[in-house]
């Protein structure tokens, strides 16, 4: 069997007296959408982040395309092909939709130690950043400042940043967060395009999406992966239900 | 740098034109007040350009921005009272210690956020400051004279004060240009996006320290430069030049001409140091009545004076709303 694309082993993360990320071990073979569940306060975030970059392990490993990105600053594994999105959204305000994504392609093109030419006409840049837009279904909204983009917009506009960096995988961090139903949806039937040609590692709280598009599931409570398994395995296992599962309506009859 | 009719392009045009035909109303008239003013305006203006750079798009407050005047100056004076006249080599080593110094500097405060930076910016200053203040060959508090200007051979002659102005006007107005092709390349767009959202800089790829400090490098040398100017213009240097209030009436440059704005560190130059000029006239205590003026910009004209102009014609959308809250550590 390959090596899988991402693969994390003992992943630890202390704050002081807390653990955060417990021991944390999981594998995401390429072309994979792998979705990661759990209460809140569980650690998805951190877990998010450590492989991000943004907060650096105390043990354990990552692994990713067959390299050790586990000390890589951020940057580097963006330049690796890791892309995430933010739970929070977290652009560019004083930029206009488009900008933010040429900004994000640019990250891919070479040095920016290019001190003339004026970057807001380069069809280099901003030829695959209207691609990424039009993708999410932004176009249209292109010339607006993020300022004035609503909070849906703003979620779609999260995900085309992490495309236009072209990344071999998405880290997404509730995408979904604070979508209305029907925008919801949406974001769900552009997941499962990307999926076709991305791998995925999803958080999300919408139960129905994540069951609806995920190969397999994560279950992690209190820092630690107590479960993981396909979509109906997740269902069914005991133990997932007590600590988790069992609060939530929609899944018992999901 | 839309070229639409509106009262900031009316102002900058009538600003510009007004800077090209002043040596001859003052060779006309005799009287070379405005001109010797103006001079330093001009040549302060370069600095707050420079300033604008970091402060402005790059978001780096810099409290610390005088020291490059000095060191600027200082190449000057400390090449003229050893015996090297030539402004071929005093002007290139002016730029290059500067660069040099922005480089250590830059180094190390960018490391720091916010009030840190502010802070580490203004301690760097004051250290140079000092050293100033220690170089007891070259006049230590006392400063230094120059006994002859930067010399270009026969066909550039700085002590005509026509053309000495005419040179700080050119090389300002070259800054400008320069400086906003800058902000607007690739290089420029990664320096606002830094500014902006540093955090989500990095997550999609670039390695930001590198790019700001080529800016904070690039901003030192500029104003370097301004320095090599004010040492000419007064045939002076000393400690004073550096001192921390200096740069604080550059961060006023900026702020009241309009951050981030092109025209906004001349705009804001010539304000400050005209109302200085006019208010002092009137009372010993003009300080009074600037802080007020002051604060009013930062009050009601978050993008000063070119941004309230600006607004005048065409109301735009203020795209100055923060999104995430300006986390200090990202």
């Amino acid at each position: 069997m390959a090596e899988p694309l991402l693969q994390i082993e003992g992943l630890t993360k202390r704050f002081g007296g807390v653990v955060a990320s417990d021991q944390i071990s999981l594998a995401v073979s390429d072309g994979e959408l792998h979705a990661i569940i759990g209460p809140n306060g569980a650690g998805k975030t951190t877990l998010i982040a450590q492989l991000s970059g943004e907060i650096a392990s105390n043990s354990g490993t990552i692994r990713f395309a067959g390299a050790d990105i586990t000390v890589l600053p951020t940057w580097r594994r963006s330049r690796l092909g890791l892309a995430r999105s933010f739970q929070i959204t977290s652009l560019f305000p004083d930029f206009t939709a488009l900008d933010n994504v040429a900004l994000a392609v640019q990250a891919h093109a070479g040095h920016s130690f290019r001190f003339w030419g004026d970057a807001r006409r380069d069809a280099r840049l901003r030829q695959p950043a209207m691609a990424a837009l039009d993708r999410v279904g932004l176009g249209e909204r292109a010339d607006v400042f993020v300022s004035n983009l609503s909070h849906g917009e703003h979620r779609q506009l999260e995900i085309a940043m992490a495309l236009a960096t072209r990344p071999r995988m998405l880290l997404l961090d509730e995408p979904m967060a604070g979508m209305s139903p029907e925008q919801s949806a949406g974001m769900v039937r552009m997941l499962r395009e990307l999926k076709q040609e991305l791998t995925i590692l999803l958080i999300e709280h919408d139960m129905e999406a994540v069951f609806a598009l995920a190969d397999r599931i994560t279950v992690l409570v209190y820092g630690r992966a107590i479960a993981v398994g396909s979509p109906d395995a997740i269902r069914a296992n005991p133990e997932v239900r007590d600590a988790y599962l069992g609060e939530q309506q929609v899944v018992a009859h999901g | 740098m839309i070229a639409a009719l509106n009262a900031r392009n009316l102002l900058i045009s009538a600003l510009l034109t007004f800077l090209v035909l002043l040596p001859v109303y003052a060779n006309l008239s005799g009287n070379y007040f405005l001109l010797t003013l103006f001079t330093r305006i001009l040549i302060l203006a370069l600095a707050a350009t420079s300033l604008n750079l970091i402060l402005g798009y790059g978001g780096m407050v810099s409290f610390g921005h005088a020291a490059y005047l000095g060191i600027g100056g200082y190449a000057i004076g400390i090449l003229a009272s050893e015996g090297v006249t030539s402004g071929f080599v005093q002007w290139p080593v002016a730029l290059a210690v500067s660069a040099l110094a922005a480089l250590v500097i830059g180094l190390l405060c960018l490391r720091t956020r916010g009030v840190y930076f502010i802070m580490i910016t203004l301690a760097f200053a004051q250290m140079i400051y000092y050293l100033g203040a220690g170089l007891a060959r070259y006049g230590g508090d006392d400063g230094l004279t120059i006994q002859r200007r930067s010399q270009f051979g026969s066909w550039l002659n700085l002590s005509n004060k026509t053309v000495f102005y005419y040179v700080c006007l050119a090389l300002l107005l070259a800054t400008i240009y320069f400086v906003w092709r800058l902000v607007n390349s690739r290089f420029g767009m990664v320096i606002q996006g830094a500014r902006s959202n540093e955090r989500r800089m990095r997550s999609i790829g670039f390695p930001t320290v590198r790019y700001r400090l080529t800016c904070f490098v690039i901003a030192g040398t500029l104003c370097g430069l301004s320095g090599a100017l004010l040492a000419n213009h007064t045939d002076f240097v000393s400690p004073a030049m550096m001192y921390w209030t200096r740069s604080g009436d550059l961060i006023v440059m900026v702020v009241l001409g309009g951050m981030a704005s092109s025209f906004g560190p001349l705009i804001g130059a010539v304000a400050l140091l005209v109302l200085e000029e006019a208010l002092s006239g009137i009372t010993e205590y003009w300080q009074i009545i600037l802080g007020p003026l002051l604060l009013l910009v930062v009050l009601f004209a978050r993008r000063g004076i070119d941004g309230l102009l600006d607004a005048a014609a065409f109301p735009r959308v203020s795209p100055t709303k923060p999104l995430e809250a300006k986390v200090g550590r990202g």
